[in-house]
């Protein structure tokens, strides 16, 4: 155990200009060209029109879906509160049980790593599992730069490879995707492929199998994600459906496993709870098809050289926001996305992140953070939102997403300095809070009709209120305040009237509507 | 001074982060459905369900039958060539008469891909999901086994069989490599429109001894 010499520091966030964590641009800028993609907004509605359906059959199913939401969110919030001491358990059962734990300050770190331990085998190929911590630090990019080949072997990230594309979806990557679209894909960049390979899934599934058979056959090093590490036994958890994980994980000779550190649960019980929300928040299904779970290295039975690293990038930042901590608790699922109406019709691409949708929204900028440069595209992330709140229905463990968007446009606004709408609310918040400063105030307002139009609105406010009025009207103020007709003789003879006709109706009038 | 590694580091900067928000401690409410039991008949019941769900195929009979039923199914998708774990009882392969050969691990795991299927016993399976879980025992073999071949042919004993995913998971050994298999591989990263067979089994046959 340390102890503290001093003021605790706040961790660093997830290093500027590496990895996944940040866009090129803004959200509303890269929206606005995703929504004219009607191609994307088809297969995008279809798709999460689906698996809501299947969501919604297959939790409905369960009497106690709420208890389990209950006991999830709170194993996951027990989690972060015991972090060091659950990470050390961990590391000390894998490391009993003949695995290696190493340890990455950020995805740099984390890249080098894994580098370095592919070239100690001597393989200048590697075969992947999907993962999101692989994504986020940009594992590939680097493999490739070092001279290393990765395969990716799940179908949607194979299909989002071979275009040189970019995931845009935490469960189906290639969700943006059409049967056309993948079918040329695989014509165009799978060596030896059937000319006459049509579009039905059936057989672009066995194109892929055939294509990936020797790949899982010959290659001798694998790197996987973890969906859950158990501190208590050392076992780690890949949840999937193909088989191409269960290749990845048990047929090389040595397997690399980048795990974020928010991924560790305490007990192995906990997999009780966990196995039941993640799949049927996910797919939808009552339970994936495979989940492999493995401790160490077992002798005669899988891969005999066992790595683990555990990646930090930002996400001890996070747990330094006391808010903000709450997106660590996430588990993947993706169910967050296939109820937003914003994700929905933006797509994936628009949020700049590996991490896209409500969670994308708010763990982003608590991983990568949302002030690194001038006009950070981070900062609009948390705006990416209609806070309609179906991302807190949906969630498994019972994010509250939409507080914390709330929360982190109230840090960026704090953050970004004095700007003439900052001006304007405190001097709005200083007249509304004195009576007669606000009586003036609305009868000055009331002059605003002269720059109304015939229809009654202002179509284009002066600067610095423009950009507020570039996508709405905003109605010309009236000729008279509310206070104003109150007080009049006309207000006060309507109110007596409403009084009287209401005083006559209390006792037979049904309560409707409660 | 020495430059700290990156494990204290890591370590030091969650304390930091702990200090800088500290957290009130947590119940963890367990109210959720634990240590349910189902009589044989609704296991049974709800198991074949959810594996036809899955597009397995499930094959209930007695005990004294397994042999039969096993090599059945092995005939009629033409396997003339299985693998099986060294544990496996060799009664169940009594009416097979195609090639039978015991894993071992030095045979290299591609040379799997040579087999036309393997049969297996199981350790657990959850009625509620229709999943089996493997944990690499003597008569389950290593992963690799259950994996490469096309066919596997699984033999599921129906006092294995518990109601759901907590009493399944409490009969686990943690340290055993251990498979859950709920029907054949699978994708639906094709607009989402499920397709079974991609990389691992793409039949799974599912022998459920009712009095075993």
């Amino acid at each position: 155990m340390s102890t503290f010499l001093g003021m605790p520091t706040a961790p660093p966030r997830s290093p500027y200009g590496t990895g996944h964590l940040r866009g090129d641009r803004t959200f509303p800028e890269a929206a606005h060209d995703e929504l004219r993609n009607e191609q994307l907004r088809r297969n995008l509605g279809r798709a999460t029109r689906t698996i809501r359906t299947k969501r919604l059959d297959v939790t409905g199913e369960l009497p106690d879906w709420e208890q389990l939401r209950d006991a999830g969110s709170a194993i996951k919030t027990d989690t972060m509160n015991r972090l060091p001491e659950l990470l050390e358990q961990l590391e000390r059962k894998v490391t009993e049980r003949g695995g290696t734990v190493h340890w990455a300050r950020d995805g740099v770190e984390a890249n080098e790593i894994v580098t370095r331990l592919i070239r100690a085998t001597g393989s200048s190929d590697v075969i992947k599992v999907k993962s999101m911590a692989t994504q986020e630090i940009g594992l590939n990019e680097h493999l490739e730069a070092a001279g290393i080949t990765p395969y990716e072997t799940d179908l949607a990230e194979l299909i989002v490879q071979l275009a040189d594309d970019r995931p845009s979806h935490i469960l189906v990557p290639a969700i943006h995707r059409n049967r056309d679209e993948i079918r040329q894909i695989f014509l165009d960049e799978i060596p030896g492929v059937d000319p006459d390979l049509d579009n039905v899934p059936a057989r672009l599934a066995a194109a892929a199998r055939a294509y990936l058979r020797e790949k899982f056959m010959t290659t001798r090093v694998a790197v996987s994600g973890a969906n859950f590490g158990i501190a208590e036994t050392g076992t780690l958890t890949v949840v999937e459906s193909e088989g191409n994980g269960r290749m990845c994980l048990t047929l090389p000779d040595t397997l690399i496993t980048v795990m974020g550190i928010e991924k560790v649960l305490p007990r192995h019980q906990d997999l009780e709870v966990f196995l039941q929300l993640l799949p049927r928040s996910s797919t939808g299904e009552r339970m994936n098809p495979y989940t492999s779970m493995w401790t160490g290295v077992t002798p005669g039975d899988g891969p005999q050289d066992f790595h683990l690293v555990l990646l930090d990038n930002g996400r001890t930042a996070a747990l330094a926001d006391a808010i903000g901590r709450e997106a660590l608790n996430c588990i993947r699922c993706s169910a967050c996305l296939n109820v937003c109406p914003v994700y929905e019709r933006a797509g994936g691409h628009a949020y700049g992140s590996t991490y896209p949708g409500p969670i994308g929204a708010v763990l982003t900028p608590q991983l990568a953070g949302m002030h690194a440069a001038k006009n950070d595209p981070n900062s609009s992330l948390p705006y990416a939102s209609s806070l309609c709140g179906a991302c807190f229905d949906a969630c498994p463990v019972k994010i509250d997403i939409p507080s914390m968007l709330v929360e982190l446009r109230h840090q960026h606004t704090e953050q970004s300095g004095t700007t003439a709408e900052k001006l304007a609310m405190k001097a709005a918040a200083a007249v509304m809070s004195r009576p007669t400063l606000f009586t003036a105030a609305q009868k000055a307002a009331s002059l605003g009709r002269a720059v109304g139009g015939r229809d009654g609105t202002v179509p284009r406010l002066p600067a610095p209120f423009g950009g507020w009025s570039d996508s709405r009207d905003l109605a010309a103020p009236p000729k008279q305040s509310f206070r104003a007709w109150l007080s009049s003789a006309e207000g006060a003879e309507t109110m007596r009237a409403a009084a009287e006709e209401g005083a006559g109706r209390t006792a037979d009038t049904p309560e409707e509507d409660r | 001074m020495t430059t700290p590694t990156a494990r204290e580091t890591v370590l030091g900067r969650i304390r930091d982060a702990l200090a800088l928000a500290p957290a009130p401690d947590t119940v963890i409410p367990r109210t959720y459905r634990t240590g349910r039991t189902l009589p044989d008949g609704e296991r049974l019941a709800l198991l074949t369900d959810r594996l036809v769900d899955y597009r397995a195929t499930v094959h209930p009979c007695t005990a004294d039958r397994t042999a039969e039923v096993v090599a059945g199914i092995l005939n009629e998708r033409g396997a003339r060539r299985i693998g099986v774990p060294d544990g496996l009882d060799e009664r169940w392969l009594g009416a097979y008469d195609g090639e039978v050969r015991r894993d071992s691990a030095d045979v290299p795991a591609p040379s799997l891909d040579a087999l036309d299927g393997v049969v297996t016993a199981s350790a657990v399976s959850c009625a509620e999901t229709g999943t089996i879980f493997l944990d690499g025992s003597p008569d389950q073999g290593r992963r690799a086994l259950s994996l490469v071949p096309d066919l596997h042919v699984c033999v599921v004993d129906l006092s294995s069989v518990v109601a759901g995913v907590p009493e399944a998971v409490a009969r686990l050994v943690p340290e055993r490599p251990t498979t859950l298999i709920s029907g054949p591989s699978a994708t639906s990263d094709i607009e989402l429109e499920r397709v079974e067979g991609v990389h691992g089994p793409r039949t799974l046959a599912v022998v459920i001894r009712t009095d075993a």
